[in-house]
């Protein structure tokens, strides 16, 4: 088995993209991740912050980017390694 | 689990049960894989699926930018979990430490932690909550809902209440175009969470955008049309609106009905717990196996006379799930205090607005930086003459100062001056509607930096 | 305990012998978080302290709130946003920013990358073949000077005329009427002069005209906030131009000096090139490019680690220092790229974190890149490099390296 191969069975929705949550009660409104990465996070007004938390892979890079700069450390992307999706959420 | 021994078994094959898949839920056990937890660990959800982010949904989503299933939450680490969800808890029995499902299901565990989290408060009649057009934004098929039903077009939205959801789904309309009729009981938005002069702020700043902001008055009925469609509402003036889409923004309910004969002190305030989130029974006993975290939490706060305060705020959540997270698998000696200084944000007509603090915890309120017609500043919340909140509209590069003020128990108003402090800077009553609940002045203040040494040491009184 | 048992530790600091290796100096500073010198100003070294101070409405960076005011003032003129408070602060610097990120503007910085890397390509084409290169002449400096002309709309040839204008504003920042001649002084102030002189006379030229450089945009903007007076522009592109280029080349020189004091991290780099960007974080941390911000007053009282510092006094902020707090960091000393939590001072904090730190970042992360994948086999010639005199842009003058030897 190939590592992606193994990638894909523990993480079956790597395809849909990355996650991303930014913890904005930390997020002081620096803009360096809508500098860094424009087409996932966008500053509403001078301050605010909008951000895309399920970005396509092609904006891979610039999100790292931007998760890298940010100086509160308040944006999580999700970590590469295996996580145990609930596949089976169900009623069994 | 008394002695190192047992806790060193536990932690290696223990087993923990987690009622509550949202974020505390996750976070929590997140936490207890880093804390070396190695036994089971089952997670019990009643929504199907991933937990997701919350705050999105009346934000990113409702613009049409970010689908409602969009927003699962990333993990800060893998968990190797069960996963219980699509199916709610029903009941817990403490003499056998099980929780029940309400398939009939029975899960046992040796240390369960609960964050079940709030509902939205629905229509209260409802027939009328059933009419088409009618929604409340709490899980993401509500925003999706909602979303579908903006993107439509709507001739006009009515939002019925003006608080912090409430009035983020007007401005959302706002920048969409859609003509939106905002409904408040009380004397403006944000009121019964910011108090009186910032109320009349909001008020100011949604009608510049165009709400047709209607206070002080009570929505009675909501009308539909021979479909089931919803299309006027009446209100206890006489006078109507007439919309297609009204959301109901009318707070939360908090999860605990299940808890009903449990023994625990749960009731419609949430849970009660110790400042380790540990669980009170009714008796105010601390138990020993039973955590609480997240929306559903009533924890005592040492800088706000230790009253029991719940809130709904993301970071709350988090911080609660893993201080209960650190203490499920902790001895007596290291178990860990909960002590954040609440901090909370929202969005709105292209603002941001945060808070440090508890704003409802004062009986005066001064700006203390910036200008308010610029809708840039920072305003000051005191009680019996020492700081306990802040606000910032678009400030909130200062606000981890004010942090500071509150967990030293500095002097309200704040002695020194800014550069940029208002010339006519006077603190004004903070006139929240509703009964004070207001005592005496600040007995502790909070040191250390670290979560792993924030502690509680008597306070210094000021004089005013 | 607020005086430092060691009023000396400041001055060696200071002096040039401690260019290339400061941070004993700042430890030993480090055990007096908050020190009062001899003169009355304040020293602060610890991050807590650093970053609470950076937040404290009650820090100006208003030259007129010092009871003594620096020498290295000018009368009469006005000063750029980087040494105003707020509201003024607030205003011009969202002014400039209208044109250079978000909200206005998000997608200049992101935009530049392919013009970034083919500015950095035709550098190394020029030098790829040499045995022996300066990173610093040959590469740091031309880079981002080219970088910003561009962006300010400065013409790229006037750069020996700035070049040396700018040489002298940076050498007077930390002037000591005590120990330096009068004269060092003196040459600031006629640089500082000259510099706002030919930027006055760019700016002439601007009004009414289109164009997309900054100068231009600024010369004729409408934004919310109304237009800057001519006055403010040129202030503005002062401050720009003079950080646009005397920052970063001390940022990628520093990069590559500790790349290759650390040749496991380089090749760590050449074989995943996404290693860059954790790299950059750390190298902000650990060989940032400013290393004090060489004043600021206290606009009334401010309590700091249970120290008063009474209003009026110059407080001296050793940001480098801050990144380096074991209270802080675990390990501070070391180089190590996969650092987790890294909340550096490499920037500062707060409403004055450096304007331009996007496009510094991005400069930096192309330029290490590129470097490491197309040098063969480099190695310094000698280590420590020569330094340049300023301890507060602080960064080598020469960096010489050998490529291609077996």
């Amino acid at each position: 088995m190939t590592l992606s191969q193994g990638l894909q069975l523990l993480v079956p929705e790597m395809e849909f993209g990355m996650k991303v949550v930014v913890d904005l009660s930390r997020c002081q409104g620096y803009a360096q991740c809508a500098f860094l990465a424009p087409d996932a996070f966008r500053m509403h007004g001078e301050e605010a912050l909008m951000y895309d938390p399920n970005p396509d892979d092609a904006q891979r890079d610039q999100v790292l980017r931007a998760a890298a700069a940010c100086p509160v450390q308040a944006i999580l992307v999700d970590r590469l390694e295996g996580r145990d999706v609930p596949v089976e959420a169900s009623k069994s | 689990m008394t002695s190192a021994d047992n806790l060193q078994a536990f932690k290696r094959d223990g087993r923990i049960v987690v009622v509550g898949a949202s974020l505390a839920g996750l976070r929590a056990a997140e936490a207890l894989r880093d804390e070396g937890f190695t036994g089971s660990l089952t997670m019990i959800g009643d929504e199907p699926g991933e937990p997701y982010d919350r705050p999105p949904l009346s934000k990113q989503v409702l613009t049409g930018w970010v689908p409602a299933d969009g927003t699962t939450l990333p993990r800060r680490r893998d968990i190797d979990a069960e996963w219980l969800l699509g199916v709610p808890a029903d009941g817990l029995d403490l003499a056998t430490n099980h929780v029940r499902l309400a398939d009939g299901r029975e899960v046992p565990f040796d240390r369960v932690l609960i964050s079940t989290g709030v509902r939205a408060r629905p229509w209260f009649v409802e027939s009328e909550a059933a009419l088409d057009g009618v929604f409340v934004v709490r899980t993401r098929e509500h925003a999706e809902r909602l979303r579908r039903a903006l993107a439509a077009g709507p001739s006009r939205v009515l939002v019925i209440g003006a608080g912090f959801t409430g009035s983020e789904i007007a401005s959302i309309c706002r920048e969409r175009d859609i003509p939106v009729t905002v409904a408040e009981l009380a004397p403006a938005p944000l009121v019964g969470a910011l108090g009186a002069m910032i109320g009349e702020i909001a008020t100011d700043m949604q009608r510049a955008h165009g709400v047709d902001l209607r206070c002080g008055v009570k929505v009675t009925r909501l009308e539909g049309d021979a479909q089931g469609h919803f299309r006027r509402a009446h209100f206890d003036d006489g006078s109507t609106v007439d919309a297609d889409v009204a959301v109901v923004s009318l707070g939360g309910i908090r999860n605990t009905e299940w808890l009903r004969g449990s023994g625990l002190a749960a009731g419609v305030r949430g849970i009660a717990c110790d400042t380790g989130c540990r669980a009170l029974d009714l008796n105010d006993l601390i138990t020993d196996d039973v955590f609480v975290a997240g929306d559903v939490a009533r924890c005592p706060n040492p800088v706000y006379e230790y009253r029991l305060i719940s809130l709904e705020h993301r970071a709350n959540a988090v911080e609660q799930a893993e201080v209960a997270a650190h203490n499920m698998v902790s001895g007596q000696a290291d178990r860990r205090p909960h002590l954040s200084i609440p901090v909370f944000w929202s969005i709105q007509f292209g603002v941001n607005i945060k808070s440090v603090g508890v704003p409802t915890f004062a009986d005066e309120v001064v700006v203390t930086q910036g200008s308010v017609s610029d809708r840039r500043f920072v305003a000051a919340y005191g009680y019996q003459g020492r700081v306990t909140a802040a606000v910032s509209f678009n400030n909130a590069k200062w606000l981890d100062h004010y942090r500071q003020l509150i967990e030293r128990a500095a002097p309200f108003p704040p002695p020194c001056p800014t550069p940029d402090q208002p010339v006519d800077m006077k603190p004004v009553p903070v006139d929240f509607p509703g009964p004070a609940l207001l005592a005496q002045g600040a007995t502790v203040v909070v040191t250390g930096h670290d979560p792993g040494e924030r502690r509680v040491t008597a306070a210094q009184q000021h004089h005013r | 305990m607020t005086t430092t048992e060691t009023p000396d530790t400041l001055r060696r600091i200071l002096d040039h012998s401690s260019r290339a290796d400061p941070y004993p100096l700042y430890a030993e500073l480090r055990r007096t978080p908050v020190a009062r010198q001899e003169d009355g100003s304040y020293v602060v070294s610890t991050y807590r302290e650093l970053t609470d101070l950076l937040h404290d409405p009650h820090l100006s960076s208003d030259v007129r709130h010092l009871s003594r005011p620096t020498p290295a003032t000018d009368e009469g003129v006005t000063p750029a946003f980087i040494n105003m408070d707020p509201p003024e602060h607030d205003r011009l610097r969202r002014m400039a920013m209208r044109h250079f990120g978000p909200p206005h503007t998000p997608g200049l910085v992101a935009g530049l990358e392919g013009d970034l890397t083919s500015v950095v390509s035709g550098l190394i084409d020029d030098f790829a073949d040499e045995e022996q290169i300066d990173i610093v002449d040959d590469f740091a400096y031309p880079f981002p000077v080219t970088v910003i002309c561009h962006l300010l709309g400065v013409p790229r040839e006037d750069e020996p005329r700035f070049h040396l204008w700018v040489n002298g504003i940076i050498d007077a920042i930390d002037y000591n009427p005590e120990t330096d001649p009068k004269e060092k002084l003196d040459k600031g102030v006629q640089a500082r002069k000259d510099l706002r002189q030919y930027l006055g006379g760019l700016l002439e030229q601007r009004h009414g005209r289109p164009g997309d450089d900054l100068l231009t945009r600024l010369a004729n903007d409408d934004g919310p906030d109304g237009r800057m007076t001519d006055e403010e522009i040129v202030s503005t592109a002062n401050l720009l131009l003079i950080a646009g280029h005397e920052t970063t080349v001390n940022l990628i020189t520093n990069g590559m000096l500790t790349l290759l004091r650390h040749p496991e991290v380089l090749e760590r780099l050449r074989d995943r090139p996404g290693l860059v960007v954790p790299l950059v974080e750390e190298l902000l941390r650990y060989e940032p490019p400013v290393h004090i911000i060489p004043w600021r007053a206290a606009y009334s009282d401010i309590t700091v680690a249970d120290t008063v510092i009474p209003k009026g006094s110059q407080i001296m902020l050793m940001l480098a220092s801050g990144s380096r707090d074991p209270n802080r960091f675990h390990d501070p000393d070391r180089f190590d790229p996969d650092r987790r939590d890294n909340q550096h001072l490499g920037f500062g904090s707060g409403i004055h974190l450096c304007f331009g730190g996007p496009l510094a970042r991005l400069e930096t992360q192309i330029a290490l890149t590129e470097l490491v994948r197309r040098l063969d086999r480099p190695g310094l010639v000698s280590d420590p490099p020569p330094y340049r005199r300023s301890p507060v842009l602080r960064g080598p003058l020469h960096l010489p390296i050998v490529q291609g030897r077996s």
